[in-house]
């Protein structure tokens, strides 16, 4: 019986760090389902304009932390009228190359798309897809994954 | 490269074909491979130095190069040498058979050279032991600094005469070649013979490049480079270097490949992020729409009668494959299974369609008919796509990656090859890292 109850201790221990750490992960990966919201690897166009947004698997639709940030870049693109930018549509590592080619091209003119419906002028914006060619984290975890889906708005001049 | 297959002269020796009683069965998986005894070509003593060729090895050296191709096929077993009794030149002059038999061989090869006046002279002979009967025998004249050929034509022909297929040695494969850390590889494009040796670089590295495909008819290669960061197809002739751009399309083309008759690339073209199918002919630079739909189209191949188009498409909403006219009408979803799938390929035989799938994580090559019928996966692994059909339609090689860790260590990408009856799977030695393989026509058809 002292030994049973010595496991349950281990046990009630172990279940408890379990939790613990699984609560750290999920704040740390910034994941929503699997969609990247943390800042880790985001760079910023101006103060408070994030230069990227993040996709789901196989998705490019925007979220509506996407929209929003994509609202900033306009703001910004109108108040500095002789900016043009290039947005790079990227995909994760599982897929086929092909495909991811033009999923990234499909994710930088979602993208594009966005900031022209907020008035900035469609020659002001060119694009270009990397498909899974250039990852911002080299890793294959999920968390790595998510970072990769991405579009990014460049300065070109 | 020179088109030296057009200075070699065959000549048939005598050899008579009703005496065709060993044969190989290619048709399944083959876990009793044919033993086979490959004897040093005997070198003739007439013969001479040739600028750097190492003569009184070439015997031995054509010998071996003939063995390791067979031992990758998995279908022949070649015999240790070390047990072998007859002498190369009375061998070839008539093997003694019982010796042979002794060793067990069931198959023997046989032949002489002769380098002299710049020239190599090579004869060889296929010799049935059971039968006790010279099943076939070729001489060729070349130059010498092709040995290496010589050596891979001997191999087809052996190999057509014992499976009754055409054989696949004497090819090349041009691969994109990779270093670098994970998040900033260089990448070239490489050739190199089937069997690994005299590689060579086609691009320096200072743009990406990826995706290159074989002309199926000459030495031209189509592919996607970045150059001036502009993803588009091109063409680049390998024996010239010459490079071109396809077509003047204002957005990304990728995904080329050439028709069976090498007279069309199809491709991919992106426009506003929608990316539909394209034909252009190389001649008349004409551009066709094949495809015109919202969803992504794009990795097409041709039949090899030039007929129909398979390629991939998400207007399902995921990643499937589809069958089309070559003037894209009469469109027909051919895969059904679980997962998603992608990279199709039609074999130079007709028959068969190979593809990636992806299904919970893992990846996997396969081939269906052409229908979508009879799937078969041939491997699975945590990433592996594009494959690449041998000329013969018997085996297909591909490229593998594998997991990394948070800072991209232990990344590495590898070229593979599978029997399409998933038997015989094997790594292909490339000297840096390597993905999207392209496998050519044989050289000397």
């Amino acid at each position: 019986m002292i030994l049973n109850t010595n496991l349950k201790n281990i046990f009630l221990v172990v279940f408890t760090t379990l939790i613990l750490s699984a609560c750290s992960t999920a704040k740390k990966s910034g994941l929503d389902g699997d969609v990247y919201t943390g800042k880790e690897t985001v760079k910023y166009l101006a103060s408070g304009v994030p230069d990227r947004v993040f996709f789901a698997t196989n998705k490019s639709s925007l979220t509506t932390a996407s929209r929003a940030t994509l609202r900033k870049q306009a703001t910004y693109l109108r108040k500095n009228k002789k900016l043009n930018v290039t947005i790079e549509g990227h995909a994760d590592e599982r897929g086929t190359r092909e495909y991811n080619l033009a999923l990234g091209e499909r994710r930088a003119n979602a993208a594009k798309d966005y900031l022209m419906t907020y008035g900035i002028s469609g020659k002001r914006i060119s694009t270009i897809s990397y498909g899974k060619e250039k990852p911002v984290n080299p890793g294959s975890s999920a968390l790595a994954w998510s970072q990769n889906r991405r579009a990014v708005t460049v300065k070109v001049n | 490269m020179k088109r030296f297959f057009l200075a070699i002269a065959i000549y048939f020796l005598s050899y008579n074909p009703l005496y065709a009683l060993i044969e190989v069965d290619i048709t399944r998986g083959n876990l009793d491979p044919l033993p086979i005894a490959v004897s040093p070509l005997h070198v003739d003593i007439k013969s001479v130095e040739h600028e750097g060729i190492k003569v009184k090895e070439l015997g031995n050296n054509i010998s071996s190069i003939i063995e390791k191709n067979f031992k990758n096929t998995g279908l022949f077993n070649p015999l240790k040498k070390e047990a072998f009794v007859q002498k190369p030149d009375i061998a070839h002059l008539k093997p003694r058979f019982e010796d042979w038999r002794l060793i067990k061989a069931q198959a023997l090869v046989t032949g002489k050279l002769l380098v002299k006046d710049g020239k190599l002279k090579v004869e060889f002979r296929l010799w049935d032991l059971t039968a006790a009967k010279e099943m076939t025998a070729l001489a060729f004249t070349t130059t010498p600094s092709n040995w290496r050929r010589v050596a891979h034509i001997i191999s087809d022909k052996i190999y057509e005469r014992l499976t009754g297929e055409e054989g696949y040695f004497d090819t090349r494969i041009i691969y994109v070649s990779e270093s670098g850390p994970k998040s900033e590889r260089i990448k070239k494009l490489a050739i190199m013979d089937q069997d690994g040796a005299n590689t060579k670089y086609l691009t320096l590295g200072n743009e990406l490049v990826l995706t290159p495909r074989f002309n199926p008819t000459n030495q031209m290669i189509t592919y996607l480079s970045y150059f001036r960061n502009m993803p588009r197809v091109y063409l680049l002739d390998i024996e010239t270097g010459m490079q071109e751009v396809v077509g003047n399309f204002p957005g990304m083309t990728f995904a080329p490949r050439f028709s069976p008759d090498g007279k069309k690339i199809i491709m991919s073209f992106a426009e506003d992020g929608n990316s539909d199918i394209y034909t252009m002919d190389l001649e008349t630079r004409l551009v066709e729409r094949i495809t015109n739909h919202s969803s992504i189209d794009t990795s097409p191949s041709f039949s090899p009668d030039g007929k129909y188009i398979a390629f991939n498409s998400d207007r399902s909403g995921l990643q499937q494959l589809y069958v089309m006219r070559s003037d894209g009408s009469n469109v027909k979803r051919i895969t059904f299974g679980k997962g998603i799938y992608g990279t199709p390929v039609w074999s130079p035989r007709g028959d068969l369609i190979a593809f990636t799938k992806m299904r919970k994580g893992r990846f996997y090559i396969g081939v269906m008919r052409t229908d979508g019928s009879g799937e078969r996966l041939l491997t699975e692994n945590y990433y592996q796509e594009a494959p690449s059909w041998s000329p013969n339609g018997r085996v297909l090689v591909f490229y593998r990656e594998t997991k990394a860790g948070s800072k991209g260590e232990g990344f590495t990408a590898t070229l593979w090859s599978i029997d399409i009856t998933g038997y015989n799977e094997r790594k292909l030695s490339t000297k840096t890292d390597a993905s999207d393989p392209s496998w050519s026509s044989l050289l000397s058809k």
